[in-house]
């Protein structure tokens, strides 16, 4: 007990970071568990993209290639849960590290050992995850949604690949739970909860909805393991229980899962589009009613995706319905951001241009999300390309053009130098380019009637294919610009404290780089001066 | 101990995170070899267990120390609430799984079964002659004949036992209030020892019903959300008996002021939350 | 041995819609309920477009007009209630302008009473089986011999050689035009979906659960589909092709099916 209480004692001594491996092994800083999170992410969406080149390498041309369609379905399903769990969670995630106690004033996170605990546990959950590969049987190959009885025909990876989810949760729940309880309890006094930042809104609102919802993918898959080694019946209809019984408590948790991958991007790009136009985010607060609506409503919706399963009428009505309505609060937020671009004083530097990329692009996303929530017509699309693209677009050009978007953003404000801006529009012109040869063709694939997870097609789809999948393979060349961009990130000139001609919020009071500890006393004075709309 | 009143205390480096985390993968790769079928993954999950029960150990008696040693001031403490008010609303979303699946069971899929709603055919050419009813191992007679498990006797005695621990906690809060020590831990020792209770008399109704009642986890969709339920339920109320005896411990030991006692009350908490899932287990898995 | 059909590509742009294999939209189908479909489809997508103009071109405007190098001042603006009541009330109107015919489509859908045949299909891994209620004809239908040789990886043939590759099945589903049919769907192991375009169905085959479809086919022809929830290694080699034929030639097929069909049946099991 000694011990621990002189231990703690120089921690209010203004030191620097620990020296070597131990510096990131045992951090409890805000900063450096952001850094852990972000990096871990990059890799993972290489990881992810990996897989998606070889998808999208055997989806050239009709006929095999490559792979066999065992391992084809294996890839299909690593490359989800690896993009969903790996690379979009845990870069918001280190987001909302890095960046929430310098928007609310706070020393650093509420709990900072288990800050470092979620994220320790995300490395031994994907190790476990993408050992699976070299084990007898290989991979899961049953799609990210591991619906049974199917799943329950994987080989020996089944019971890692159910403890992997497992940790994921586990990770997903104490990172939540550290959020939100450092936004309700570490503001600066006056940070009154309306006057929060947009991020710092999304990302309190997206940390209810993992807290609710990750649990519940983990009782799912509880039950999986225990349908396949303990004799129960939940999803076995001799038993009195259903298949189609996973699948709803899936989609219960899958559909705010969805949400819990946009809504922090929300955050973002309304942080990013009124510093670049100079002007004021508009209707702030009708933002957070929209996000807090989006948020309730997606408890509702679950079973859009369930269309097909044979639902009495009333259940499909209603779903249908109410997965209509989502369409309002996120209108509101789609028209928050054209207002406030309109009659500002726009420049366009990279992250406005993945901002203006993402409002474009998501939308499109969202309208086929739209079309998706018909239910008579999705009985047409459903299970073919056609989700594949409205999906994608949400996802790449929605969550990961916010993250690259984030990115540059705050790149200055955590390196102190300015990124090499050139390569960044070159980033974002290739990125964009590409990522719309890859998805776009995918929707006239489902509507001429191209199942999603299939490894071989019939040779009508053959040309739209091979356009996707040229776009694909350009689409993750240009990545490598980004990577460049990391890697020349402390060449460039020194960045003020500032950054940008006029940001609003905290963050950019901080000298750049921003030093190990911030706000060791709260920032009363500055919070008055920075006036948050 | 003065600092401790204007600094939010940010311990610097803890090594007790990545303990836990080698932990949980010997644990979760022990668990799993185990179950294909390998002798030694049993051996690597009880390594995994010890290594994790040793970080739990080291990590809360640093915090403990922590505590004790005044590094605490008010707005950590109700980070601690706040953070175990969220912990145990988790815990909640994953008890609502499990009733999820009772319910759907008893209201859609068993019904469905027996030829109700648009599963007409359902019943008629797949599983000609079942009748919906509960309790039910399903229109496959999924492991044999079983007998239901009455709510009027042992489960009865055990809502009595519950219902009493949490008035008996109580008292304890009260007293730690009220700085009556001798109170306090009375009570809280009455609430363990009421909470081992319950498990214990827990452990012999599954015997009976594995003995006699051919009541098993294999007995189809009733013996799958009956064991589930009540077996989580009955983790939950093992955890919390153990962290109890550990508050009381350290109440024995002089722990906890009658204005500073986070860990108290979040173990209280805990145990009311318990508390609460067993009513409703008692309701809708043995009552009605 | 494979085609490098994209260095046609630009070709084909310029042939565009008129080479019938190179669909850009769903199909019109061939029952009322996959036109409604159709229709239900279209109509929701010109919505998005309409309101895609006017998001996207206010959004254009401001990108040109309100940028700094054209030296323009901001504004500071940054709420009013008219325009944000206006904002939620439009989409929510055009919403349920969406939403009562695709209500009215969907009602019509789950009504599969008093068919005329009833066809119980069976799903597995991977193929599918038909057995005809009243008729006492019931067969397998699975992946044709040529494209099962094509398939392969490394079979050195070229897929663009086999007629309807991977679309094709030895024993096509007959139905005759006209009459409603009913499908009483379920699965032998896993879950599968039965999916028709031109029919405009596509319903799950469960394990333990019969689920009910059905349609009227209003024009005689071969239409092709394909399972449509992953199944294992071999869901994209499971299709069904559905033959319309006329009501008499229906039960023709029936009648020499009668004899023959139970000695393939047996055959095969
Ligand atoms: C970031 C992730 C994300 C987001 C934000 C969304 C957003 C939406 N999604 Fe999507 N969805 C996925 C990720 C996402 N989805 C994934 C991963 C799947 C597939 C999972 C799988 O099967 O593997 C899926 C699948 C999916 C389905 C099931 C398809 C199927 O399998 O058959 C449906 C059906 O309703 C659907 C609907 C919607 C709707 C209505 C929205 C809405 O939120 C969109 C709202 C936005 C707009 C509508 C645009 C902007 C609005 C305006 C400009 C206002 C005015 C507009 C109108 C009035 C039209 N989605
Ligand atoms: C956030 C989530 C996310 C992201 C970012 C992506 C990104 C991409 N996805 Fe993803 N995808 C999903 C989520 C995501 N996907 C989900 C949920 C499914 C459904 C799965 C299921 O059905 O169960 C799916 C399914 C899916 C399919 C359908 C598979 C099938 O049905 O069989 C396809 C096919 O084209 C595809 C393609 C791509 C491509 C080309 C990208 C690209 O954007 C990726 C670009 C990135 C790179 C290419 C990395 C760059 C790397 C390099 C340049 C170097 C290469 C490195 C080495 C060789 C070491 N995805
Ligand atoms: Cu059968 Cu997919
Ligand atoms: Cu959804």
């Amino acid at each position: 007990m000694t011990t621990a209480v002189a231990d703690a004692h120089d921690s209010h001594d203004d030191h620097g970071p620990a020296k070597g491996l131990g510096r990131w092994l045992f951090t409890t800083n805000h900063k450096d568990i952001g850094t852990l999170y972000l990096v871990f992410s990059l890799i993972m969406f290489f990881v992810g993209g990996a897989m998606a080149l070889v998808i999208r390498s055997e989806l050239m041309h009709p006929g095999l290639q490559f792979v066999h369609p065992e391992f084809f379905n294996q890839m299909t399903t690593m490359h989800a849960l690896v993009m969903v769990f790996g690379a979009v969670m845990p870069a918001f995630v280190g987001l909302a590290n890095w960046m929430i106690p310098m928007m609310i004033g706070a020393p650093d996170m509420a709990l900072p050992r288990m800050n470092n605990w979620s994220f320790w546990i995300l490395p031994v959950a994907f190790g476990i995850l993408i050992s699976t590969l070299f084990m007898p049987g290989g991979a899961p190959a049953s799609g990210w949604t591991m619906y049974p009885p199917l799943v329950l025909q994987t080989g020996d990876a089944f019971p890692f690949l159910i403890f992997s989810v497992h940790l994921m949760g586990l990770s997903s729940i104490m990172g939540a739970i550290n959020i939100i309880v450092t936004i309700l309890n570490m503001r600066a006094p006056d940070m009154w909860l309306l006057k929060m930042p947009m991020f710092v809104w999304t990302w309190l609102i997206t940390a209810y909805l993992l807290i609710a919802v990750m649990p519940v993918l983990a009782g799912a898959v509880t039950m999986l393991l225990t349908d396949q080694f303990f004799g129960t019946s939940f999803f076995l209809a001799a038993g009195g229980g259903d298949p189609v019984m996973f699948q709803h408590i899936f989609w219960f948790f899958g559909h705010p899962e969805v949400y819990i991958m946009i809504l922090p991007a929300f955050g973002v790009v309304s942080e990013i589009i009124p510093t670049f136009s100079r002007k004021p985010l508009f209707g702030h607060d009708s933002m957070v009613y929209a996000a807090s609506c989006i948020a309730f409503l997606s408890f509702i919706v679950w079973a859009h995706h369930m269309f097909t399963v044979g639902m009495p009428l009333s259940g499909q009505l209603f779903f249908m319905f109410s997965t209509m309505l989502i369409a309002v609060p996120t209108g509101v937020k789609i028209f928050n951001w054209v207002a406030t671009m309109w009659r500002g004083a726009m420049t366009f530097e990279t992250p406005m241009l993945f901002s203006l990329a993402f409002v474009f692009l998501f939308t499109i996303g969202g309208f086929s999300g739209l079309m998706l929530a018909v239910a008579p017509a999705d009985i047409q699309y459903h299970d073919t390309y056609f989700v594949v693209a409205h999906f994608h677009y949400v996802l790449v050009p929605g969550s990961i053009f916010a993250i690259m978007a984030a990115a540059y953003y705050w790149l200055p404000k955590w390196t102190g130098y300015m990124y090499n801006e050139t390569a960044g529009k070159l980033h974002f012109w290739l990125s964009t380019i590409f990522v719309n040869l890859t998805f776009f063709p995918m929707h006239f694939l489902g509507l001429a009637g191209m199942p999603r997870r299939i490894p071989d097609y019939s040779t009508q789809f053959a040309d739209f294919n091979t356009m996707a999948s040229v776009g694909a393979i350009g689409f993750g060349l240009s990545q490598l610009v980004f990577v460049y961009v990391l890697l020349t990130s402390k060449k460039g000139v020194t960045a003020t404290a500032r950054v940008w001609e006029a940001p609003k919020g905290l963050e950019w009071t901080v000298p750049s780089p921003a030093p190990y500890h911030t706000f060791d006393t709260p920032p009363i004075a500055r919070v008055k001066q920075e006036a948050f709309e | 101990m003065s600092h401790a009143d204007d600094h939010y205390y940010v311990p610097h480096g803890s090594h007790w995170p990545i303990v836990g985390s080698i932990g949980l993968l010997f644990l979760m790769v022990g668990v799993s070899t185990w179950l294909n079928g390998a002798e030694a993954g049993f051996w690597v999950m009880l390594t995994g267990v010890a290594v994790v029960v040793f970080m739990l150990i080291g990590w809360f008696t640093t915090v403990i120390g922590e505590s004790q040693g005044g590094l605490y001031n008010a707005q950590v403490d109700k980070s601690f609430r706040m953070g175990m008010f969220w912990f145990i609303f988790s815990e909640v979303m994953f008890f609502a799984a499990f009733f999820g699946a009772l319910f759907y069971a008893r209201n859609m899929s068993i019904p469905w079964l027996g030829g109700s709603s648009n599963n007409f055919f359902t019943n008629l050419l797949l599983w000609e002659g079942y009748e919906s009813t509960w309790p039910t191992n399903g229109p496959g007679d999924v492991g044999g004949e079983f007998e239901v498990m009455p709510p009027f006797g042992l489960p009865l005695i055990n809502t009595a036992i519950l219902l009493t621990s949490s008035v008996t906690v109580t008292i304890a809060h009260h007293s730690l209030l009220a700085g009556k020590r001798g109170i306090l831990t009375t009570f809280l020792a009455l609430t363990f020892i009421l909470g081992f209770a319950f498990v214990f008399l827990q452990a012999a109704e599954y015997v009976e019903a594995y003995e006699h009642m051919n009541l098993k986890l294999t007995t189809g969709i009733y013996g799958s959300t009956f064991f589930m339920l009540t077996g989580f339920h009955g983790m939950h109320v093992t955890i919390g008996a153990i962290m109890l005896t550990i508050i009381w411990l350290r109440v024995v030991k002089g722990h906890f002021t009658p204005d500073k006692h986070f860990a108290f009350e979040a173990v209280a908490w805990y145990w009311h939350f318990v508390d609460v899932v067993w009513i409703g287990l008692y309701v809708f898995v043995y009552w009605i | 041995m494979i085609r490098k059909s994209f260095l046609g590509l630009p070709g084909l742009i310029g042939a565009g819609t008129a080479k019938a294999d190179w669909a850009l939209n769903m199909p019109k189908g061939i029952t009322a309920l996959s036109a409604e479909t159709y229709d239900l489809h279209m109509m929701v997508f010109w919505w998005c477009v309409a309101i895609g103009i006017i998001v996207f071109g206010v959004m254009i405007i401001s990108l040109f007009k309100h940028r700094k190098s054209a030296g323009v001042q901001s504004a500071t603006f940054s709420h009013s209630t008219t325009a944000e009541v206006i904002w939620t009330a439009i989409p929510c109107v055009i919403l349920l302008l969406m939403a009562v015919p695709a209500a009215e489509t969907m009602i019509k859908l789950e009504d599969s009473r008093d068919p005329d045949v009833s066809i119980v299909v069976t799903a597995y891994q991977w193929k599918w089986h038909y057995k005809y209620q009243d008729e006492g004809v019931d067969f397998y239908s699975s992946l044709a011999l040529p494209s099962v040789d094509a398939r392969r990886k490394e079979s050195g043939i070229d897929p663009y050689s086999v007629d309807n590759y991977l679309l094709d099945v030895d024993r096509p589903l007959v139905v005759p035009k006209g009459k409603k049919v009913r499908l009483l769907l379920t699965s032998n192991d896993v879950i599968h979906a039965w999916w028709v375009p031109e029919l405009a169905i596509k319903r799950d085959a469960i394990p333990g659960i019969i689920n009910e479809a059905w349609f009227r086919a209003e024009e005689t022809g071969t239409f092709r589909g394909q399972c449509a929830e992953l199944c294992g290694k071999d869901h994209g080699y499971m299709p069904i092709v559905v033959e319309v034929v006329a009501p008499d030639a229906y039960q023709a097929w029936v009648d020499t099916r009668k004899d023959g069909g139970a000695q393939v049946a047996q055959l095969e099991n």
